[in-house]
């Protein structure tokens, strides 16, 4: 890690639609280790948050406990952030969300945070269809507490101290797809040309996007055996088709489309385009997400790629039928009945 | 000697066979005659088929506790029946359905049975098994309207607003009803010696109960977010609370301004509550004992990163799962300092409907002021049986206390925002809730050590500054928490005896059974933890301070020694553990004998 960030931007420096230059979305200096994929994917959030030009402080960072938790205080500075205890962050995200809709919910989590101490609260996140972006930094291992293995390791996996994986791994992205997510994306920290479109489709997704991104712990499970390291993923790495990402405003010019096998329109008008790199699969039906992954996994694979997006989903409060104005937003002339009311209840408790 | 309007009915029934009902008409029906009742569910952790009491305590003086002794005991299932025999006083009665004969065992010299034919007189009025089952109960009140002198025409005005709109029942009701009666005419002298008369005793008084009044709070104190998960003796907290909102806050779009989840578990419950709350909503949750100790990693984030939450924890009988359908007040220690670490919370007691209704209500304006989690620590007598209580009222003029949450405009006007600086020297930062400010005011909440400005450090001074800090708001907690219920102007004893929630009905009168025998002791009613000065000055003036409880490790006097540093050898205890609900003549006899060698020398 550097301990000193150069201060130095460039004066001309980009700004986006909503007057912010990319300088505006960084965070405090990341207390990682160097080349930790983590940071990888921090850097994509701030740039998709600045190339969606979205508000910094319209957006909630939430987190639970580990490497991949401490992250939120390393990108988007200007938004406020929760890093709560270790395997909750679905439900005190639940509870904001409820709070403020019209916030963006970006939560990170790990392997640990959310496949073992976590996973109760994270399988009900995704069928309450919770509308945030849950990214799991998953490495495969408890980077924390010094490299135990966690529960995505695969079977046969080696760790740095040569130990070798002996349980069957949880497949996030898999089970996500079986609970019913709405958006089920997978991709690695070091291909950033993937991960970028993928995130922003992830935000532009009304519900719970869902991405497994594989992200290297270079201090305890980069070693040669681990099925987590740079090199195994960079060599077998299968995608499913390259992701563009277009916003809503350029798809009115449709200039996107060129070469795309297959679109998915999301939510908000916004488009991914894509093009498909593996025949049998299909973003839009769950059935042939789940061979794809299947397939791959029994070929040594990790599969890529936007694999499930579904955009005509009922988020949690289209569910539970709440007013379209944040709850947090209600005055005591709309949240308090009065006293007037409580003569009638009196009444017919008497 | 006749016993007007002061005695204990109970009726013994089977769990599930709609006996709930029928009971509730009879309490209803006493209430509505002016006369002052407390009813109370004894019920099993089972859906059908265990036994299940109904205990219904009329007393003209005004007196609302259990009661201890059986005047008459309505016996509908054999299963309980030999010990229901033995719980009748000397010179009640036991009235049993006859269409079997009592074995000959089950006689006793000492009470009146009256036997009435339930069954076989259903059996031929209705074909349909389960109307059989319902109208025996309905047929049962019947008989103790002309018993006990229930005025009829108040009956039948319950039967008629119970089935509101739905003719072709009130009518077959009305018939069972009177079957009872008719038996009763026909083949035994009426009334008997225990009944009621018409009183004005009960005013403008409600009969509810404390988990939906606590509801109710809920939905005037402004909360919107409410996470639970089921657990007895608390979920109808819950359910209360989507009752009233269903009818109070749905907007002419037909759209909630209230949100409603039932979690996964009770982690997940406070996690929601936790989460709404620092997102600048109020949110609560409900849960029992059980629930607790499942938050306890939760409450001390929400005590250390300084974010209101509500907890209404509807007690019940412990350890572990204990008796889940008894009463206790047994979460007290467990509550008052929930988590790891050097963690407190605070506690609020109500005693009635209207207080679940009001302190409910201000524990949301508390927990927002401290920033902190405050605990409204109820029982499952108090949440789950009807209590006479004075009616419910809200000051229009009041306005929610959100406490110090930074605006846009007063960010604006500041230098650099740090969250957990003390600018007012009372402990108490100021918060800012997520989205106010494009550039101002956002931070990271956590629950690891931070700086004034809530900057990730792991460095001791400041470690140590914030937790001195959160010392100092303890001590603004104890100016904020609702003042105790002191009951003499001046003192006129040096005992004095303290009580809170449900032990406070029983205890005030065991305190006039006391004072009949000429032995006068003070009264102080506990509201809130932590205490405030006029507790400590109440325990000054006393030489002997009896804490009546229910549990077993007398824990309201162990938070009294502790947090007051006091001599245990000035505190007594009563303590009722058992699971029913505590006693005056329970109270009166511990007291007495405690008391008794000190009364010898005055």
């Amino acid at each position: 890690m550097s301990y000193v960030r150069p201060q130095f931007r460039h004066p001309n420096l980009l700004k986006n639609e909503v007057g912010y230059t990319s300088k505006e979305y960084e965070g405090s200096l990341s207390t990682l280790c160097a080349g930790c994929g983590h940071d990888s994917i921090g850097a994509a959030i701030m740039q998709a948050c600045f190339e969606m030009s979205i508000e910094p402080h319209r957006v909630a960072k939430m987190s639970g406990i580990g490497c991949s938790s401490k992250t939120p205080a390393y990108f988007l500075g200007k938004s406020h952030g929760f890093n709560s205890v270790h395997g909750r962050m679905p439900s005190v995200s639940t509870g904001a969300y409820l709070a403020n809709r019209d916030l963006v919910y970006i939560g990170v989590s790990g392997d640990g945070d959310t496949a073992s101490i976590g996973m109760g609260q994270f399988v009900h996140a995704v069928r309450r269809n919770l509308n945030m972006v849950y990214i799991v930094m998953n490495n495969g291992c408890y980077g924390l507490t010094k490299g135990q293995d966690s529960a995505t390791a695969d079977v046969g996996s080696k760790s740095k101290a040569g130990s070798v994986n002996q349980f069957e791994p949880i497949d996030l992205a898999g089970l996500v797809l079986e609970l019913g997510g709405t958006f089920v994306g997978q991709s690695f920290s070091g291909d950033r040309s993937q991960l970028l479109p993928l995130i922003k489709a992830a935000i532009a997704h009304k519900g719970f996007a869902f991405l497994n991104v594989i992200s290297p712990c270079v201090t305890f499970n980069n070693n040669v055996g681990s099925t987590k390291s740079y090199d195994y993923v960079r060599e077998h790495v299968a995608a499913t088709a390259t992701v563009d990402f277009v916003p809503m405003m350029k798809t009115i010019s449709a200039d996107y489309a060129e070469g795309a096998d297959a679109k998915v329109t999301m939510h908000d008008g916004s488009v991914i385009a894509l093009k498909k790199l593996a025949k049998d699969w299909d973003p839009n039906n769950r059935l042939s997400a789940i061979t794809a992954l299947h397939n791959a996994r029994t070929d040594g694979k990790v599969l890529t790629g936007l694999l499930y997006a579904n955009e005509t989903s009922n988020e949690l409060h289209d569910i539970l039928n709440t007013t379209p104005t944040p709850l947090n937003s209600l005055g005591q002339d709309v949240l308090c009945p009065g006293n007037e009311k409580l003569a009638e209840i009196n009444n017919a408790l008497r | 000697m006749p016993k007007i309007n002061d005695f204990v009915v109970r009726f013994a029934n089977v769990n599930g066979t709609g006996s709930a009902s029928a009971n509730y008409l009879f309490a209803k029906s006493i209430f509505r005659m002016g006369i002052p009742v407390s009813p109370k569910n004894i019920f099993p952790s089972n859906i059908q088929g265990l036994p299940t009491w109904y205990e219904v305590r009329v007393s003209e003086r005004g007196y609302l506790g259990r009661r201890e002794g059986i005047d008459v005991m309505v016996s509908v299932n054999p299963q309980s029946m030999t010990e229901d025999i033995r719980s009748v006083l000397p010179g009640g009665y036991f009235i049993y359905d006859s269409t079997k004969p009592l074995h000959e065992e089950m006689i006793r010299a000492d009470i009146t049975y009256l036997g009435i034919p339930f069954m076989e007189k259903c059996n031929e009025e209705y074909t349909d098994p389960r109307l059989r089952q319902l109208f025996k109960n309905v047929m049962y009140v019947g008989a103790l309207s002309a018993l006990l002198k229930i005025e009829f025409d108040v009956l039948q005005q319950i039967i008629e607003e119970q089935f509101a709109g739905k003719l072709k029942v009130i009518a077959p009701n009305i018939k069972a009803l009177q079957l009872g009666i008719d038996y009763v005419h026909q083949n035994f002298s009426y009334p008997l010696d225990v009944h009621l008369e018409r009183r004005d005793l009960v005013g403008n008084q409600i009969l509810t109960d404390g988990n939906s009044a606590c509801g109710l709070g809920a939905v005037y104190a402004g909360a919107t977010v409410c996470a639970w998960y089921p657990i007895t003796p608390s979920t109808s907290v819950a359910e209360g609370f989507e009752m009233y909102a269903e009818k109070l806050r749905v907007d002419e779009d037909g759209k909630n301004n209230y949100a409603i989840v039932q979690a996964e578990d009770e982690l997940a419950a406070i996690g929601m509550v936790i989460g709404a709350n620092w997102n600048g909503a109020r949110g609560f949750t409900a849960t029992s004992g059980p629930g607790v100790s499942l938050m306890n990693e939760f409450l001390g984030l929400a005590y250390f990163a300084e974010i209101p939450s509500v907890l209404i924890d509807v007690q019940r009988t412990g350890p572990s799962t204990g008796m889940p359908t008894r009463t206790q007040q047994s979460d007290l220690t467990l509550a008052a300092y929930a988590s790891h670490g050097d963690t407190k919370h605070p506690m609020i007691f109500p005693c009635t409907p209207l207080e679940c209704f009001e302190l409910t209500a201000a524990s949301f304006d508390l927990a927002d002021i401290a920033q902190t989690p405050v605990m409204v620590m109820t029982d499952l007598d108090l949440g789950m049986n009807d209590h006479m209580s004075a009616p419910f009222t809200w000051d229009d003029a009041r306005v929610y206390n959100k406490g110090k949450i930074m605006s846009a405009e007063q960010l604006n006007e500041i230098g650099r925002y740090g969250r957990y600086l003390d600018v007012d020297d009372d402990g108490v930062g100021h918060r800012t809730i997520p989205g106010v400010h494009p550039t101002k005011g956002a931070f990271v909440a956590r629950g690891t050590s931070r700086d004034e400005y809530a900057v990730y450090t792991e460095e001791s001074p400041a470690y140590k500054r914030n937790m001195d800090r959160l010392t100092k708001k303890w001590e603004t907690i104890k100016t904020l928490v609702p003042q105790p219920e002191v009951f003499q102007t001046k003192n006129n004893s040096n005992v004095g005896v303290i009580f809170f929630g449900t032990t406070s009905q029983s205890a005030v009168e065991a305190a006039d059974m006391l004072t009949a025998d000429g032995v006068v002791i003070d009264k102080l009613r506990l509201l809130a933890f932590p205490f405030g000065k006029a507790v400590v000055d109440f325990i000054a003036q006393h030489e002997t301070i009896i804490v009546v409880e229910q549990n077993r490790d007398a824990q309201m006097r162990s938070l009294m020694i502790t947090e007051l540093n006091e001599d245990p050898k000035k505190f007594l205890s009563v303590l009722n553990y058992d699971g029913l609900p505590i006693t005056a003549d329970f109270i009166y006899r511990s007291i007495t004998n405690q008391l008794n060698p000190t009364l010898a020398t005055s």
